[in-house]
């Protein structure tokens, strides 16, 4: 206690924070995030996602760190440790479960937290960084899921990573050695098993979880948008409070734990009644170890790559000298960084599709079903008309973008209101 | 005072105290809900570092074949129950009768300490069967396995007995610890049987 | 938007994976793992018929005769062949490679056998062997065209042709008299195999029903304290 107060040492919980403040800014901070972090009072449904992302993030963390208790990543044990986890280890069925099916819910909350962005025009300036970091944590938790989905080495594991993995192969010249470099051998082995295992839990979480706090640091320094896409701090009172803002703590953070209930109410039905998902959550051929000399009859990643592996295969012809492999490798990497670019090539003078005009509302809606289309296409064996499909719909999925500063400029607006509405 | 759009707090006396205690209650309440769920998510992650279905198929009842030793002769302690080494004895007549009256500097003679031994054991020899002697060979201090030594080393007895070389504990032939050394037990006795003369089953 | 998204949602159909391609009119088959006497059966039939070669390599007798309610003792005389302990890994003492110069290919595990394809296909593949001279095993499969698996059954199935007409086989009848088990008998025992190897290939299942609707219940409890809390607080907000 510190004696030279001058009404003297104060007692208990109150006396402990005036010595931590003096030695760490946790007041300072937990009023900068939270208590005096002001939020525009208008956040809807679609403000629920990233909070839920953060959440289904921790349970990643834990459950996985549980995982890699008892699993053991070589050519002979890995298959077998995730057995002996599901049935010989008290709750590891449920570790596992909750594992598999985290990962799934990881992608419907980033997917949701995304469109979020996409309708009310979170990614315009100046959020243009704070768009940048997540499309950045969006392609790290993309190799986070698919260094994690050879673990397993079930044979869907197996020939999934082989497919992916040979999509390197398309790079003219360096292709093969490439290909090469990243398995360590001369085909899927336990060597590639060993370093997407380190790369899954040691590497990718490190990055995941600094990029998710620059992530924060950078939100909670341009302030949130919401759902009107105007500016709260354009209207502050005498205190240089926000007016149409509300401290975050506690108005959302009781607002995020009724929703993280709500969501952990779905999240635990599949986990207890449906861990499979009827095969989109945990594939089938997942459940035979891998075999190098035996591809399942019908290859399809999980379903939270399946619109970029429907445009990789959509590309079917060469062109310009160059293979339509390439092509796809191409069309693929391309409709996974395009986005990054939404700052600059939305050109509208409103920022919600509130007030945009209907041409954006069309294209927005139009990109939403190509890319379920191209979801529920990537699942699918191909066929001719399946490819078809595949290439319109990746026309569209890039339509959007590219047409994107002609469409917002030319289209009628409807004028932003001075003040957040409800 | 205000926060933005927040109402000027309802604090103080009238309608402001039933909506702060409504509020206090509410916080209790679903406080209260909350710990017994972190203790209901934690419960999996506790279970989940106790012995698998595995460990105790291991862990199982093991058979030691004792019908090649020969008196004055120790099992050198390969024989592994639950994976720890397991020192089975065969004491002549001489050590038998001298470990019931050499008790001079022994911390518990009369083995005392019903977690260290089964009732069956309580007895000079803690053994069933006097001649055969069967214990735990794990140092009760620190867990380093000792090791068997002859009589001229172990001056206390004049018996020979076990010497844990980690730190210096002591121990006779009937497992029984010697008093100033840092291990506080006796040597345990593990739960076991005569399955027949020659044949013991541990666990 | 919402909407749309939801209909699209709930339009996605569930994946099906077809297996052994075939187009055998498939039986339906309804997994119980409450009938303790249907799975104890199926544990007898599959020690006695298929363990010899398909190990359950990663499921323990112990667990399996815990779950199932067999007393140790009993499952060690009746149900164990091997010197393996009751805390043994159920695996097969057959060697890989001798099976392998036997049938072509080694008898896969079918620890997973209903998770990797459906309870129902397994049910219905035991039941459709049926005579094909043309085989090197002399039995062909209607669910698994071209197996090269021995109809292990054929004793309590008895011998089972398959009946053309037009060129369209699509009908199998047993020679009456043939085999042990009268059909009733034996579709029942059948059941019971699949029903046995529908616990086997995730021995948790029940447990994770239980304690799922103890969870779901909490939650709903929890719930209605954290939406009755978060309705208190914005009482303070205009909007």
């Amino acid at each position: 206690m510190d004696k030279t107060e001058a009404q003297g040492p104060k007692s208990g919980l109150a006396g402990a924070m005036e010595w931590l403040d003096k030695r760490f800014p946790a007041t300072e901070t937990f009023e900068y995030h939270m208590s005096k972090y002001y939020a525009p009072k208008n956040f809807n449904f679609w403000y629920y996602f990233g909070f839920l992302a953060m959440f289904v993030l921790v349970n990643q963390l834990i459950t996985g760190i549980w995982l890699t208790m008892n699993y053991v990543p070589s050519g002979d044990g890995a298959f077998a440790s995730v057995e002996y986890i599901m049935r010989d280890v008290e709750y590891g069925w449920l570790m596992r479960y909750l594992h598999s099916t985290g990962a799934s819910f990881f992608f419907v909350v980033i997917y949701l937290h995304m469109y979020r962005a996409l309708r009310y025009g979170s990614y315009r300036g100046p959020r243009e960084l704070l768009w940048l970091i997540g499309m950045a944590i969006f392609i790290a938790l993309m190799a986070e899921g698919f260094f994690g989905y050879l673990l397993p080495w079930g044979n869907m594991s197996y020939w999934g990573a082989q497919v992916i993995v040979s999509l390197f192969g398309a790079i003219p010249y360096i292709g093969p050695d490439l290909m090469e470099w990243i398995r360590g051998d001369f085909l899927m082995s336990e060597t590639t098993l060993n370093r997407f295992f380190a790369l899954h839990v040691v590497a990718l979480p490190l990055v995941l979880c600094v990029l998710i706090f620059v992530h924060l640091v950078a939100l909670h320094h341009v302030g949130s948008n919401n759902p009107d896409g105007i500016e709260i701090k354009k209207n502050k009172d005498e205190n240089g409070i926000p007016k149409d803002g509300i401290p975050f703590h506690p108005y959302y953070t009781v607002h995020d734990i009724h929703a993280m209930v709500v969501f952990l109410f779905i999240f635990c039905a599949v986990v207890f009644f449906a861990p499979e998902m009827g095969g989109y959550f945990l594939e089938k051929p997942n459940f035979e170890m891998a075999d190098p000399l035996k591809t399942p009859d019908h290859i399809a990643p999980v379903w939270y790559y399946t619109p970029f592996y429907a445009m990789l295969r959509a590309a079917t012809f060469p062109l310009f000298g160059l293979s339509a492999k390439f092509w796809g490798f191409v069309v693929m990497i391309g409709a996974i960084v395009i986005p990054m670019a939404l700052p600059w090539l939305d050109r509208s003078p409103v920022k919600s599709m509130r007030y945009k005009g209907s041409i954006s509302r069309i294209m927005l809606m139009i990109f939403v079903i190509s890319f379920f289309i191209l979801g529920y296409l990537g699942t699918q064996a191909p066929s001719k008309a399946g490819t078809i499909a595949a290439q319109v719909c990746t026309a569209l999925y890039f339509a959007y973008f590219i047409l994107m500063p002609w469409y917002t400029r030319v289209e009628k607006t409807q004028p932003e209101p001075e003040r957040v509405t409800g | 005072m205000s926060d933005g759009a927040v109402k000027d707090a309802p604090d103080g006396e009238g309608e402001g105290g039933a909506t702060n205690s409504r509020r206090y209650f509410l916080i209790q309440a679903t406080s209260a809900v909350a710990a017994v769920g972190a203790v209901g998510a934690a419960w999996p992650f506790i279970k989940y570092w106790t012995p698998s279905a595995k460990a105790k198929a291991a862990g199982a009842a093991v058979k030691i074949d004792v019908s090649k030793l020969a008196p004055g002769e120790m099992l050198s302690p390969i024989v592994a129950w639950r994976g720890k080494p397991i020192f089975v004895v065969y004491r002549d007549q001489a050590v038998i009768d001298s470990l019931e009256v050499d008790t001079n500097g022994l911390a518990d003679p009369d083995s005392a300490n019903p977690d260290q031994q089964p009732e069956f054991a309580v007895n000079p020899w803690r053994s069933e069967r006097p001649e055969l002697g069967v214990y735990v060979g794990i140092c009760t201090h620190l867990g380093c396995s000792p090791k068997y030594v002859e009589s001229e080393n172990f001056e206390e007895t004049g018996q020979g007995g076990f010497f844990c070389p980690c730190h210096g504990s002591k121990f006779d032939l009937a497992g029984r610890v010697v008093e100033g050394v840092p291990a506080p037990y006796n040597l345990e006795v593990p739960p076991y049987q005569f399955e027949s003369d020659t044949v013991i089953v541990i666990g | 938007m919402k909407k749309l998204l939801l209909t699209l949602l709930l339009a996605m159909p569930v994946a099906a994976w077809s297996a052994g391609g075939s187009d055998w009119p498939m039986e339906d088959f309804e997994g119980d793992l409450h009938n303790l006497p249907s799975l104890q059966h199926g544990f007898k039939l599959y020690t006695n018929y298929c363990l010899g070669c398909h190990g359950l390599q990663f499921q323990r007798y112990q667990r399996t005769a815990d779950d199932l309610g067999i007393p140790h003792d009993i499952a060690l005389k009746n149900l164990v062949f091997t010197d393996q302990k009751i805390g043994d890994l159920m695996t097969t003492a057959m060697p890989k490679e001798e099976s392998k110069a036997w049938f072509g290919a080694a008898p896969p595990d079918l620890t997973m056998v209903t998770r990797v394809r459906e309870p129902h296909w397994v049910y219905n593949y035991l039941k459709t062997f049926y005579v094909d001279e043309s085989r090197p095993l002399g039995v062909n499969n209607k669910v698994f065209t071209n197996v090269g698996m021995p109809n292990v059954l054929l004793d309590l199935q008895g011998v089972q042709r398959q009946v053309c007409t037009d060129g369209v086989c699509d009908e199998l009848v047993v020679e009456a008299g043939t085999g042990a088990m009268n059909p009733e008998e034996f579709d029942a025992a059948i059941y019971d195999l699949t029903n046995f190897l529908y616990y086997v290939s995730e021995p948790a299942r029940l447990e994770r029903q239980r304690t799922g609707v103890f969870v779901l219940l909490f939650l709903i409890i929890f719930g209605s304290f954290t939406y009755l809390l978060n309705r208190e607080y914005w009482k303070d907000i205009d909007h």
